[in-house]
């Protein structure tokens, strides 16, 4: 038996961004608004782990209300419920305050005794055993907010999770992808993990998930149910603050050639190695 | 105590200091100047080599302070955050900056929680504000596609990730003065929940971020068998070999394949991407390259507007021919 919190972010479609030029935030109207992609691979993983074990999987959100559509995605993927955390306060938070805001709201899942960290009992219904996040989010794109979670938690975490081997008797046996290789990592439960897509190909959800997902109750938690300190959240309790966007300028002069038969493909490629032998590439 | 110094993190492997530590030390000496303050490179690990610590003092540190233990010979969070903060608490920096790699994307985020300090993460630029004396710091955000300065107006330290192999390594000046303070690491700091029990390297011959030249294939090569193909012109090269996202989605190439937003982030000399239309997704992951080359049939392929040399045509006609000019061109 298994109690596993997935945080997950709802994403503007990245093509389509527009930014608060005063506050240097977004501006999430009118664009489409989609789950994280990265977070459907934490969902899979945390739907796994509850088909194996049995359990529960909760899914959290901090968002504006229209955030809510995120959570019932998750749950007609499999999700056993959903929870809203909303607050006109929490505008603006940057991945401190984010984090801060989202290991409250876990704490509170966790029954409020703040989180086990002694071996879970098998028929314990309170308490976590797990937080499961993707990597990052595709619009702000830190990847800090996992970590951060496990940090005000005061969990361990291993991030870059790409293989849970064995979860059981208190500990979590995973492969951790770093640059030269994997490490094999033994963690003590509870703890948070971050992980990235070669965990699990993310299911679709089935019609019968997506007609749970609107009828289940998605209760909204803001600042006064979750007890956090007003100074700690939104634009006034972020430590970072963003005081200027600007778009990229468009990078290089490209010489463009065609190579449409036979004489301007070798022209092409003759071109191109004399190019490349004058950067000593080759 | 006002919060002064502009700290790096350099990072070991088996007690060699990473190349990482020495771009950090660009970085770092610049902001150091700017604020007329000293440079401190910060490291943890077990038996770290004595002419690399040096070498840190020679490359812009002015002082060095290795905290050692075989606790700490594995990055590991709970360690490694435990003795950061104490010296955070101790030593009282102004900035400090390590590299995006996997221990500093872990760690950082993890201290600036409990040090109650503002984190920025993938910097591209970092400045002083010449009437504050406040970090800039710069980053892309949305996939690229806007790029966004932020501050850390009150708290401290101001912290920030900076990716790897987006700088040039500090030149040694021999003979620099810097101190070098090592200590054993405080056995009630090495607490740990987590264990390291093995390690299985990568299969890649060389590391795709730590390659020179990178051939990158795309959805243009049409299926996996077709990889194949490429490998001629890969080896001609003395190329690593790295995918989009498309390719690595179709089960083509492998996860570790991956270049972009969700993969990773390479900065070659050579970039030549075949069959890459160049998403927003796939540039963030290289369009830092040095030297950016495409071949695509399509002439409006994104892709084509950072590159510096394109070839419009079909990429199984021109890899051939391009292996074979190379081989003549390499004698």
């Amino acid at each position: 038996m298994m109690r596993i919190v997935v945080p997950i972010k709802q994403v503007p479609e990245t093509n389509a961004v527009k930014m608060d030029e005063a506050t240097g935030t977004m501006i999430r109207e009118g664009v489409e608004a989609i789950v994280n992609p990265l977070d459907l691979y934490a969902i899979e993983a945390a739907i796994r782990l509850r088909e194996a074990h049995g359990g529960q999987v909760v899914a959290i959100s901090m968002g504006p209300p229209k955030a809510d559509r995120a959570l019932r995605e998750a749950i007609a993927m499999g999700c056993d419920a959903g929870v809203l955390i909303s607050d006109k306060a929490l505008a603006g938070s940057d991945t401190w305050a984010t984090s801060y805001v989202l290991a409250a709201a876990i704490r509170k899942l966790a029954g409020g005794a703040g989180v086990r960290s002694a071996p879970p009992t098998p028929a314990s219904q309170s308490g976590i055993d797990l937080v499961i996040c993707g990597e990052r989010a595709t619009d702000g794109d830190t990847g800090q907010v996992g970590p951060g979670i496990a940090s005000f938690l005061d969990l361990p975490v291993a991030t870059y999770v790409s293989r849970i081997e064995h979860v059981g008797e208190g500990l979590c046996r995973l492969r951790r992808l770093v640059e030269d290789g994997y490490e094999v990592l033994e963690v003590g439960t509870p703890c948070v993990l971050t992980v990235v897509k070669e965990i699990a190909d993310p299911r679709l959800p089935t019609l019968r998930g997506k007609l749970r997902a609107k009828a289940e109750n998605i209760p909204v938690w803001g600042v006064s149910e979750l007890g956090v300190e007003a100074s700690k959240v939104g634009l006034e309790g972020s430590p970072t603050r963003v005081v200027r966007i600007f778009k990229p300028k468009v990078a290089r002069e490209c010489l463009k050639l065609p190579a449409k038969d036979e004489q301007s493909l070798h022209q092409a490629v003759e071109k191109l190695v004399a190019f490349l032998q004058e950067k000593q590439l080759v | 105590m006002v919060p002064k110094g502009v700290w790096i993190l350099a990072e070991q492997q088996h007690g060699r200091v990473q190349r990482i530590s020495h771009e950090l030390l660009t970085r770092g000496r610049d902001l150091a100047d700017k604020r007329k303050a000293d440079l401190t490179a910060v490291i943890f690990g077990h038996e770290i080599n004595d002419a690399d610590l040096g070498e840190l003092i020679d490359r812009g540190a002015d002082r060095v302070i290795a905290i050692e233990s075989p606790q700490l010979e594995h990055f590991l969070v709970e360690p490694y955050s435990a003795c950061m903060l104490a010296l955070i608490r101790e030593f009282r920096p102004e900035i400090i900056i390590a590299g995006a790699t996997s221990t500093g994307r872990t760690l950082m985020p993890y201290v600036a929680a409990k040090a109650d300090a503002g984190l920025t993460a993938d910097c591209t630029v970092l400045d002083i504000e010449p009437e504050t004396g406040n970090l800039l710091q710069t980053r892309p955000a949305i996939g690229g596609n806007i790029l966004a300065t932020i501050k850390t107006p009150c708290h401290r330290p101001q912290m920030a990730t900076v990716r790897p192999r987006s700088t040039k390594p500090a030149p040694r000046q021999p003979g620099r003065k810097g101190r070098i303070i090592r200590r054993p690491a405080p056995s009630e700091l090495l607490g740990s929940r987590m264990r390291r029990v093995d390690f299985i390297p990568s299969t890649d011959q060389h590391g795709l971020q730590d390659a020179d030249i990178v051939v990158a294939v795309g959805r243009g090569i049409k299926k996996g068998e077709n990889v194949k193909l490429v490998a001629p012109l890969v080896q001609a090269l003395g190329a690593a070999l790295g995918a989009s996202r498309d390719a690595v989605d179709r089960g083509w190439l492998s996860y570790p394949h991956q270049i972009g937003l969700s993969g990773k982030t390479v900065t070659p000399k050579l970039y030549l991407g075949l069959g890459v239309s160049g998403s927003i997704q796939h540039l963030a992951g290289m369009q830092t390259s040095e030297t950016i080359v495409a071949v695509n049939s399509d002439p409006d392929a994104q892709i084509f507007r950072v590159a510096d040399f394109g070839i419009v045509g079909d990429l199984f006609d021109v890899v051939p021919v391009l292996v074979e000019r190379i081989k003549k061109a390499k004698g």
